[in-house]
């Protein structure tokens, strides 16, 4: 059978057409873990039935799943998987996956309408279309063997990959089907039935990730691992400053390292080019290279806080506005006022940013592992000039994304390497440039007030959130009216009952330093500040900070359902030792509700041990509560290691920091118990990638309130402020 | 014994020949080493890492790239058995050690039910530090069969895991010690 040359040029229609012109194989895609590979075409024949994108199944009745999102840890390759299996009715362990190539109209995310990770949107946007990917497939399977055997389809059922009939004594395999079923009318995804939810067998339960073996022995690919003839590997340097340019390379000593074959000199970088990363390294040493450090030369964070604070104080785009707060909290008689100040964050992914390019006359080709597929594709078609066909993207594993990998900055300076270079290069950065030219969390300073009654609730609420816009710069039409919702998103819809609030949003850009999305963006600080506030406010009362958020949710029942169990699971009440303590944090984001209790140790030098995390989950409908316990650990250590010690800060236009002794991750031996409780729920499944990522700064600052007495207003925490 | 002190000086000889042609002048010369068992030969500059060695030269590419400082522990692989980062280990410093790599790391009785482990509790997220935590894991219970959580905290504290899988990590090590 001819192979497939790429299936990018393929749409859902000749996808089709391939299936019942040859009346082979049910063409819908999804490929299995151990055998993932970027050549996810390579296994395409003709032959495949292919009733839709996602699924494919050949004569051989291996099935193989087409996933459209990327798998970067949160799971989705197997939670997704579930979806179309359950449908379907394949057992997992049986099922192939491949990595979707670039193609919106084929793979976009229903929310995002584009074919992008992100944003904890993939269950979210595939819940339901993939479900009915794989209950199409299963109806026309039904159907052809029901059309064998003469019989009317709704006597037979499917289940494990094979169809039988109603006596039971007739059974056809999914593969001895695929002729035939690509000969069936494809129904249309909405007239297909699909289980109710007690009908599920897979879904909600336990299913083992479907990538864990190959992560185990070191066969996973990720993009880094990308390896083909003739690959020349290259050393970066980026200019120091961003918006500096090269002023001047020795080319020579470069080239005269054993090992380097050339010197790709670009406006703002230089690569070295060799057989191998080390030859490539040394040769970018001896260049010498010297930077004009061009405009942003100046450049300093202390300078760009004292900016935003400044613009902090004029009124900007309104994210809410409930009544009359201001007025209400200009006659009050107990106010509160509090400033808080968030810092630049790097992603710093595990996997450093890395693209392999191979740039000629009538195409190009990247392999890398990338969250905006058909993004990259657009941005390196307008680049060089080819059409969007002739550009390839293989995409692999992610060695984390966590946002980063969303930008197409690092394919974009790969290929215009490779546009210099004959035959594919691979352009790996090192972990000081990953961290000194990566695009940053935005720094945040934001102002809050509230008015509170003599029970010492809050009447009046007025938020100003002012920082850069990255929605602004990534998706222009969704940026209306000045205003970013992903920067306010926690902070305008807050789960307490306030009747007068008052959100906006102050944009301010900061000079010289990129800003991009990062794991859970605008929650993260947002759900911070909120949940910081509303303790002060209890504490401020006298009140429990337990009974203090309850008696402002009475209207919120989901939320009130995860601080309860939160709070039981975690002992909330119980005494304990001196300079320990128990913090509380709420949250509604993502389509669900998260509260946790984080337990506390504060040392006689301020240093911080966090003990025991406490997670209640409510996110709707869970697919794989094994997945949802590991984005708790996942999600909540992300956020502790941004609130216990990051911060990226510039100097003389430079960033600071350079790698994981100067830009600190938690380690294992810092690391708390983490519980997580989830509550059983029939509604809508939410996101999860994040949610736990934002949950967690303001339940261990207030946790340092209650063992110390000290308030957190600012990340990430300051141990000289907590000594004894 | 004439022969002896005959091969002794010829060594010397070669070896006084070999520091000052290639060592001292910084050119390349081919190193046999012990990978997995096998022998291997390549042509690079004596103070290439291993880790570049492996991924770069030999293909071998499950031994992972994360900071080039000995800071992250993406690398590691065991030299005679004793857990180090590839990534500062000099190909001109292994001479017949036999390096272990992840890819063979399953020959180990302590490597395989630590993968096992790995797989039984769902380790992995990204999955690109694990081959670095496996090979520390492996080492540490090579060297203490029924490790303690504080021993776990001294022998993994090297590893970076940004996905967090700590907890996992220190679970699936328990798991596999006691099988």
């Amino acid at each position: 059978m001819p192979k497939s040359p790429c299936i990018t040029s393929l749409n859902r229609r000749s996808l089709l057409k391939v299936g019942a012109a040859v009346g082979g194989g049910l063409a819908l895609t999804l490929v299995l873990p151990s055998a993932l590979r970027s050549g996810w075409a390579a296994n395409f024949t003709a032959s495949d039935f292919a009733p839709n994108a996602f699924i494919r199944i050949s004569r051989e009745g291996v099935v193989t799943m087409v996933m459209p999102m990327v798998e970067m840890g949160q799971g989705v390759y197997t939670s997704m998987a579930m979806l179309l299996a359950e449908e379907l009715e394949v057992d997992l362990n049986r099922v192939r996956l491949e990595h979707a190539p670039p193609n919106d109209a084929l793979y976009g995310n229903s929310i995002l309408h584009i074919q992008t990770t992100g944003l904890s949107t993939s269950i979210r946007a595939f819940w339901t279309p993939l479900r009915q990917a794989g209950a199409v497939a299963r109806t026309l399977l039904i159907s052809a063997a029901a059309h064998q055997w003469a019989v009317d389809p709704a006597t037979c059922r499917a289940q494990h990959g094979i169809v039988s009939d109603f006596t039971g004594a007739r059974h056809l395999g999914y593969g001895e089907l695929v002729d035939v079923a690509a000969t069936m009318p494809v129904p249309a995804p909405d007239k297909v039935a699909l289980k109710a939810p007690e009908s599920f067998k897979l879904i909600g339960t336990r299913v083992r990730r479907l990538d864990s073996q190959d992560k185990v022995n070191g066969r996973a690919e990720f993009g880094i691992d990308a390896r083909l003839p003739g690959m020349r590997v290259a050393a970066i340097a980026i200019s120091p400053v961003f918006g500096g340019r090269v002023k001047s390379v020795n080319e020579t000593a470069a080239l005269a390292i054993n090992g380097v074959h050339q010197v790709v000199r670009l406006d703002n970088a230089v690569a070295v080019v060799g057989d191998h990363l080390w030859a490539s390294k040394k040769g970018l040493q001896a260049a010498a290279v010297q930077w004009d450090d061009g405009p942003n030369a100046a450049i300093d964070s202390a300078e760009i806080i004292r900016q935003l604070e400044e613009a902090s104080k004029q009124s900007g785009a309104v994210a809410r506005h409930e009544g009359d707060a201001e007025r209400v909290l200009a006659s009050a008689e107990r106010r509160f006022d509090a400033t808080f100040r968030l810092p630049f964050l790097a992603h710093a992914a595990m996997e450093p940013m890395n693209c392999t390019a191979h740039v000629r006359k009538d195409g190009c080709d990247l392999w890398v592992g990338t969250q905006a597929p058909t993004l990259t594709q657009t941005l390196i078609a307008q680049l060089t000039g080819l059409p969007k066909d002739a550009v390839k993207i293989h995409n692999f594993l992610l060695g984390g994304g966590f946002g980063r990998r969303l930008e197409a900055d690092g394919s974009i300076l790969a290929v215009r390497v490779a546009q210099h270079v004959d035959g594919p290069v691979k352009v790996i950065w090192s972990r000081e440039e990953d961290i000194q030219h990566d695009m940053y969390r935005p720094c945040y300073y934001d102002r809050i007030s509230a008015a509170v009654d003599d029970t010492g609730k809050p009447v009046a609420w007025t938020h100003r959130v002012a920082g850069s816009s990255v929605v602004a710069r990534y998706v222009p039409p969704l940026f209306r009216n000045g205003l970013d919702f992903d920067a306010v998103e926690g902070a305008a819809e807050p789960p307490y009952a306030i009747p007068n609030i008052h959100v906006d949003y102050v944009r301010v850009e900061p000079p010289g330093i990129p800003t991009a999305f990062w794991r859970g963006v605008g929650p993260v600080k947002n759900v911070f500040i909120v949940e910081s506030f509303i303790d002060e406010l209890a504490a401020a009362s006298h009140q429990d900070p337990v009974e203090y958020r309850k008696s402002l949710l009475s209207h919120n029942p989901r939320a009130l359902g995860v601080l309860a169990l939160a709070t039981e699971k975690a002992g909330w009440g119980r005494p304990l030792p001196p300079r320990q303590g128990r913090g509380v944090s709420l949250q509604s984001s993502f389509g669900g509700f998260l509260a946790q209790v984080a337990e506390v140790e504060v040392t006689a030098d301020g240093l911080v041990r966090v003990r025991r995390l406490v997670c209640a989950v409510d996110c709707g409908l869970v697919v794989n509560p094994d997945t949802i316990a590991a984005q708790v650990d996942g999600g909540s250590l992300f956020g502790l290691t941004a609130a216990l010690y990051g911060s990226i800060t510039l100097k003389a236009g430079r960033v600071q920091q350079s790698n994981f002794h100067d830009y600190r991750p938690m380690r294992i031996n810092e690391t708390p118990v983490i519980e997580t409780h989830i509550v059983k729920s029939t509604e809508a499944p939410g996101g999860f990638g994040e949610a736990a990522c934002a949950i967690v700064a303001p339940a261990v600052t207030n946790a340092i309130f209650a063992a110390t007495g000290k308030r957190i207003r600012s990340l990430p925490i300051d141990s000289a402020q907590l000594k004894s | 014994m004439v022969a002896n002190l005959f091969f002794y000086r010829l060594t010397e000889y070669c070896l006084a020949l070999f520091w000052k042609t290639f060592l001292i002048a910084g050119a390349p010369m081919t190193w046999s080493i012990n990978v997995n068992g096998t022998l291997r030969r390549v042509d690079v500059d004596g103070d290439t890492p291993l880790l570049w060695v492996l991924r770069d030269v030999l293909g071998m590419t499950g031994t992972k790239f994360g900071c080039g400082l000995a800071l992250c522990g993406a690398c590691t692989v065991h030299i005679d058995g004793t857990p180090r980062r590839s990534c500062i280990t000099r190909i001109d410093s292994i001479g017949t050690s036999v390096v272990t790599t992840i890819e063979a790391i399953d020959r180990t009785r302590e490597g395989k039910a630590l993968q096992q482990a790995w797989v039984d509790l769902d380790v992995v997220q990204c999955g690109y530090c694990q081959s670095g935590q496996i090979m520390s894991a492996a080492a540490l219970l090579t060297a203490k069969p029924k490790p303690s959580d504080d021993d776990i905290d001294a022998a993994m504290s090297g590893n970076v895991c940004r996905c967090g899988t700590y907890q996992r990590i220190r679970a699936a090590i328990h798991r596999a010690a006691g099988s």
